[in-house]
């Protein structure tokens, strides 16, 4: 068993290694290898089987035969494939003409919203902006109490007038918080929202009701970088049910390989504005797709493997 | 699309003779969505083909049930998924409560499934004690003491955030041994298996837990949700406090949790419990063959 697809696929580029150009078996072999790496990276099936074929077919074109040596130009492919897929350029954070700017947060439970906003909030701060959180998840315990405290360790403002804990309306708490921030002169305001299930149609509903009292200019959908092949489903029953314009992936500090962004990227067609990197407020960054390619491919430093091949 | 009756009559008499490729991919595609993991897919898919053959079987809806009896032989019915609850004696001869561990990276349920497994001891008419050594994730210990008051047990916490979790933890069994509780469960926070000093701080509180009381059970606490790290979870959790048992969450949703067959087999350990919610009464036991029939569904 070979540890990573850098590894597999330096061992077949070594038998690669002279020819002047690859044959069909040669293709399938490093194909399948590849589509193997995409698997154990919990990248969606039906996006792994679009991007092998699209693979394949660079591949066999005439488009392989030059400057570099065979091997070296199917990881180029490779690569090239997922960064242009990934989406590219990264997206700015859309700002409202007229203040205040609206960010709603939506996810599953226990993605990373909350600690997310406290983050948002400490990085629009030093960025000369002045932030108000609001406080909208009123039903998993303490998720108030918790959004006061990051607010508290980012020195942003959190407007919380319900205690939550299944007490008040998270509508009306998102709406009036809105109003507070025009009043005030807050010019950028983060709703958190409670986690929900893409089968939760109740809750959905839920989500695009605060999304109309509050009309977001953007709706960030926040996922942890471990998920799995629900990803999918999940990214695309939040984008039927509230709808989103960018996606933030949790917790890549961990070492999960993060096939999640290339899956939703490629179902919902919304790139992935940040990375969240820790536990920290500050461990915060915005999303890199050519970083992104190769950790999802395990492939370490792309050029070095092209100058190996 | 359904095609109905007749239809699917005609597709099965058309595909009679042999099965087609085509039902092959969409057997292994069912695998590999339900986050089964591409080797232990390739594992199931050899085994199911020589069945397939040597049967002589032609039957898709058949090959399904093959498949179905494959999953549930690697998920394992017979073992035994009771959770140790109750109270030991330790080295020194002295009864001691159950004290249980509940670990797992973060957001995937622990807090919530400490509170329903409180509620569920509860009504078994054991007396539960929590302890809340998360010290560090913010209003960790509040939410815990929220569910403190849902199911009517008390909590034993740090009067300030940051404190050390293993002395909280250690005062948690403490109190509880001196109550004469009959489990402790102890909720810490999540971390992520890649960091070396969690990790420690983790094998730590353990350590200094079994000082007052043997350690019944390490829960391992995995989302559903997670795809195939979910193993390098298992495996490095395992390592440091030697899980000895899953609670598998949020099942509830539309994630399979696949990944689960490969750690079962991977740690020896069994799933005890799955999470269908975020209520009090949202935990059951592990169903080794309604788990199998949505894995394949
Ligand atoms: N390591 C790591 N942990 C994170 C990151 N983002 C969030 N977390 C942790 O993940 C857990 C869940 O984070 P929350 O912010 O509470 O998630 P949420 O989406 O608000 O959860 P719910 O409100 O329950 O749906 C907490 O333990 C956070 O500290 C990250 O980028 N890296
Ligand atoms: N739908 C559903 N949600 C769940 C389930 N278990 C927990 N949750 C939710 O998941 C989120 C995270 O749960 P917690 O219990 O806080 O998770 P945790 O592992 O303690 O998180 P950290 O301490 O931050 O690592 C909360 O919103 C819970 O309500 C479940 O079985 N189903
Ligand atoms: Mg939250
Ligand atoms: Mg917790």
């Amino acid at each position: 068993m070979f540890a990573s697809l850098s590894d597999r696929l330096s061992a077949t580029f070594k038998s690669l290694r002279g020819k002047g150009r690859l044959s069909e078996a040669d293709i399938e072999t490093t194909v399948s290898q590849i589509r193997r790496a995409l698997l154990d990276a919990d990248v969606a099936v039906p996006a792994v089987r679009a991007f092998t074929s699209a693979v394949r077919e660079r591949a066999s074109s005439a488009e392989v035969s030059q400057a570099l040596n065979p091997a070296q130009q199917i990881v180029k492919i490779v690569n090239e494939q997922l960064i242009e897929i990934l989406g590219g350029e990264s997206r700015e954070v859309r700002f409202a003409k007229h203040p205040p700017t609206v960010i709603m947060l939506a996810g599953l439970q226990g993605a990373g919203k909350t600690t997310l906003a406290g983050k948002l909030g400490k990085w629009l701060k030093e960025e000369g902006h002045t932030p108000l959180l609001v406080a909208s998840d009123l039903q998993r315990p303490n998720a108030v109490t918790q959004l006061q405290v990051v607010g508290g360790q980012a020195g942003v403002p959190v407007w919380a007038p319900e205690p939550g804990n299944g007490v008040g309306n998270p509508i009306e708490v998102a709406r009036t918080g809105v109003a507070h921030a025009r009043e005030k002169y807050y010019d950028v305001v983060v709703v958190d929202t409670a986690g929900r299930l893409g089968v939760d149609a109740e809750l959905m509903q839920q989500a695009a009701d605060i999304r109309d009292a509050v009309n977001p200019d953007e709706i960030l959908f926040v996922v942890d970088a471990m998920i799995g092949q629900d990803a999918v489903t999940t990214a695309q029953a939040f984008a039927d049910g509230v709808g989103f314009t960018g996606v933030v992936l949790s917790k890549l500090d961990g070492d999960a390989r993060g096939g999640a962004a290339l899956s939703i990227r490629t179902v919902t067609g919304k790139p992935v504005l940040f990375a969240s990197t820790g536990e920290k407020l500050t461990d915060f960054e915005r999303f890199h797709p050519d970083r992104m390619a190769s950790r999802i491919l395990d492939m370490g430093d792309v050029l070095t493997l092209i100058e190996q091949a | 699309a359904r095609s109905g009756a007749l239809g699917s009559t005609l597709l099965r008499l058309l595909s009679r003779g042999d099965i087609s490729e085509a039902d092959w991919e969409e057997i292994e595609e069912t695998l590999l969505l339900a986050d089964i993991g591409a080797g232990p897919t390739d594992e199931l898919m050899t085994a199911l083909r020589t069945r397939v053959k040597v049967l002589g079987t032609t039957d898709p809806e058949q090959v399904r049930d093959i498949l179905r009896e494959e999953l549930l032989t690697l998920v394992d019915p017979d073992m035994d998924r009771r959770l140790a609850a109750s109270p030991v004696v330790g080295d020194d001869g002295e009864p001691h409560p159950a004290t249980i561990l509940m670990v797992g990276v973060n957001g995937t349920g622990k807090t919530t499934t400490v509170g329903k497994l409180a509620r569920l001891l509860v009504a078994e008419d054991r007396d539960v004690l929590l302890g809340a050594a998360d010290t560090f994730r913010a209003a960790a210990a509040d939410q815990l003491a929220t569910w403190g008051e849902r199911v009517g047990v008390p909590v034993v916490r740090s009067d300030r955030d940051g404190a050390d979790p293993a002395a909280v933890a250690f005062d948690a069994v403490k109190a509880g041994r001196e109550a004469g509780v009959d489990v402790v469960l102890v909720d810490t926070a999540g971390r992520l298996q890649n960091k070396a000093g969690l990790m420690d701080e983790l094998g730590k509180i353990k350590r200094v837990v079994a000082r007052q009381a043997p350690v019944s059970e390490v829960l391992l606490v995995l989302d559903a949700t997670t795809g195939q790290n979910g193993m390098r979870q298992a495996q490095v959790f395992a390592e440091v406090v030697d899980v000895t048992g899953i609670v598998l969450t949020k099942l509830d949703g539309t994630a399979k949790g696949g990944i689960v067959v490969a750690v079962q087999r991977e740690l020896g350990v069994p799933v005890k419990f799955v999470g269908l919610g975020e209520g009090p009464d949202d935990l059951a036991p592990f169903d080794p063959k309604g788990f199998v029939d949505a894995l394949v569904s």
